[in-house]
């Protein structure tokens, strides 16, 4: 996992619903390359024209309330957003986007620290969040265990490898 | 300790937990609805080849019953073929209704069990004194591979109601008035108790509209102790044993509100966030073009009730329609039996098959713009019914069975 990002902030307001990231019209698309047409198409249209690998997501309180479709998270890890910076975030969306290896971070009143177009850098293990001008925000730093999936590149890979470690164990037993 | 944290701690087979910890539960109940075909993709992605519990698992085709377009169609019949594949006999197929109900009905909602569905408002088995709670789907994958889930032990927020409700005004009113006075995060993370004198009066499926909103707050879970409501309910449908547990007199909450239902006016939520609530009366002539009854909020026999009794002998206004979902194959039948679904017809109103219809904006009862529409549910984003430029009044059976009557927003206590 990369530990210094930077990118491009697209800044959102409070209560950034599980709508506005993926349209429910939506949901009934599975496919990854599908699903990544319509991220925070409800808020944004413009959204995946404009968004470019790297970039960050930074909004206010309470983001990705609404529903607990995982579309939310996956859709904006497909188009490629670094890193979620939030003041708070909606629990369903938070585990969401850790299992799938997609930092979130949350920051006292960063969505007025940081306007739209600007180019931040992230500290993932600090929680420190710089700007041309130097240090402007200090995140909350995630948990150990948060750390450890997001390490591990998502929950999948996390069980997957634990589930042969067990089946290795049940094999040399035998 | 309280009775949720208690509970969380047996299943975690630990002796006492506490809040913020993080432990690893048995999952009583798992569900998955037709939403999210990643949790079949995230098994098999994890390497799983068997579910670890099938007994414990079952699935709900609801949000697209009967599936309208080709694609849910195709994302049906992958679950069903993955229910026969593992041997999962609980299959509620497009006959059934929405989850929440459905597990009600079933008897498979009951004291101190953990159950865990691909929905957010799973917070409704509070209202059972289970711990629901909704995850996506990868989450709920980790629980086939593995029968078990990590959670995070919340913080516990007490929500009282005292006095008895007016005639007219309902659960969901007093609901509506707490998340407009707390806003929609006040309870992210949190479990939510509802106590007070209130319940004394409250009906199991009006208990149930509180735990379900209690999501549109930001809570993880809610919590009704349960007492001789509940009893007399889960008699008849629940034979399994089942353990009950209480909160210590010592327990410390992490905040603690109280709200004097007494003179209660009906309440809205206006567009287009579900903390934007109002006294009703402050929309009182606002044409309502789709009056919508429904959803696991909304949608229960006593709920279609509400309305027959509101339009028996009468007809919807010419340029309203309205919308009835009932919330399962169980409210279906009883609101036959009991001739509602003979009065609303004649009425005028357009009954759809149980299930989620128009709740989640895909089908069966969709918002053009510039529409307006009053409903029983529980989200009024742009959008969230059909097109982003409708706007959504949430409201109680009676503010949209009378505002289906008059085809504009009046004050429902007039016509009971
Ligand atoms: S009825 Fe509405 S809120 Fe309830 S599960 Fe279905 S879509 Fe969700």
């Amino acid at each position: 996992m990369q530990k210094l990002l930077t990118g491009n902030a697209f800044v959102f307001g409070n209560n950034v619903d599980t709508d506005q990231i993926y349209p429910g019209r939506f949901v009934e698309f599975t496919d990854v390359e599908d699903v990544a047409k319509y991220a925070m198409f409800g808020a944004d249209p413009e959204f995946t024209c404009n968004v470019k690998k790297g970039d960050f997501i930074v909004a206010g309180s309470n983001f990705g309330c609404g529903s607990s479709r995982e579309h939310a998270a996956i859709t904006l890890k497909a188009v490629g957003v670094g890193a979620i910076i939030a003041e708070s975030f909606a629990r369903i969306f938070y585990r969401n986007a850790i299992n799938l290896g997609l930092p979130v971070l949350v920051c006292p009143l960063i969505s007025k620290l940081v306007t739209s177009g600007a180019t931040v850098q992230v500290d993932l293990l600090s929680g420190e969040i710089c700007d041309e001008t130097g240090k402007i925000a200090q995140a909350e730093p995630m948990s150990e265990y948060t750390l450890h999936i997001l390490e591990s590149g998502g929950i999948k890979s996390l069980i997957k490898k634990q589930m042969e470690l067990n089946m290795e164990e049940r094999t040399s037993w035998l | 300790m309280h009775a949720i944290e208690k509970l969380l701690a047996k299943k975690a087979g630990l002796t006492s937990v506490k809040a913020g910890e993080i432990i690893n539960c048995e999952v009583d109940m798992a569900g998955i609805n037709d939403l999210y075909l990643q949790t079949i993709r995230s098994f098999y992605e994890m390497g799983g080849v068997k579910v670890h519990d099938p007994s414990r698992v079952i699935m709900f085709l609801d949000h697209y019953a009967p599936a309208s377009t080709i694609l849910q169609a195709q994302n049906q019949k992958q679950f069903r073929e993955f229910c026969w594949d593992q041997g999962i006999d609980l299959l509620m197929d497009i006959d059934q209704g929405v989850c929440h109900q459905v597990l009600v009905d079933k008897g498979l909602s009951y004291p101190g069990e953990i159950v865990v569905i691909t929905d957010s408002h799973t917070t409704t088995h509070g209202a059972f004194g289970a711990f629901g709670t909704g995850v996506g789907a990868t989450d709920l994958a980790i629980i086939l591979v593995t029968g078990k889930l990590w959670f995070r032990v919340p913080e516990i927020i007490k929500i009282n109601f005292e006095g008895k409700l007016p005639k007219g005004v309902y659960a969901k009113d007093a609901i509506l008035h707490a998340i407009g006075e707390l806003g929609a995060d006040y309870a992210v993370y949190k479990a939510v108790e509802f106590g007070g004198s209130m319940l004394e009066h409250l009906s199991i499926s009006e208990r149930m509209a509180l735990c379900n909103m209690s999501t549109e707050m930001g809570a993880k879970t809610s919590y009704i102790q349960p007492d001789a409501i509940t009893m007399a309910f889960l008699k008849e449908r629940v034979a399994r044993p089942y353990e009950i547990y209480h909160t210590d007199a010592d327990f410390h909450y992490a905040d603690e509100v109280t709200f004097d239902v007494h003179h209660l006016k009906p309440q809205l939520a206006a567009p287009s966030s579900v903390d934007n609530v109002y006294d009703l009366g402050q929309f009182i002539g606002r044409h309502i073009d789709q009056a919508y009854l429904g959803s696991c909020t909304g949608g229960r026999a006593e709920d279609i009730g509400i309305a027959a009794r509101i339009l028996k002998g009468k007809k919807v206004a010419s340029r309203t329609r309205f919308v009835i979902v009932p919330a399962s194959k169980g409210v279906l039948l009883e609101s036959m039996e009991k001739g509602y679904v003979q009065t609303l017809v004649e009425a005028g109103a357009t009954f759809v098959t149980p299930g989620c219809a128009a709740c989640l904006g895909t089908h069966e009862g969709m918002l053009a713009s510039g529409e307006t529409c009053i409903t029983t549910t529980n989200r009024n984003f742009p959008g969230r019914m059909g097109d982003t430029k409708a706007e959504i009044f949430l409201g109680s059976p009676a503010a949209v069975a009378a505002a289906a009557l008059m085809g504009e927003i009046v004050d429902p206590t007039l016509y009971m």
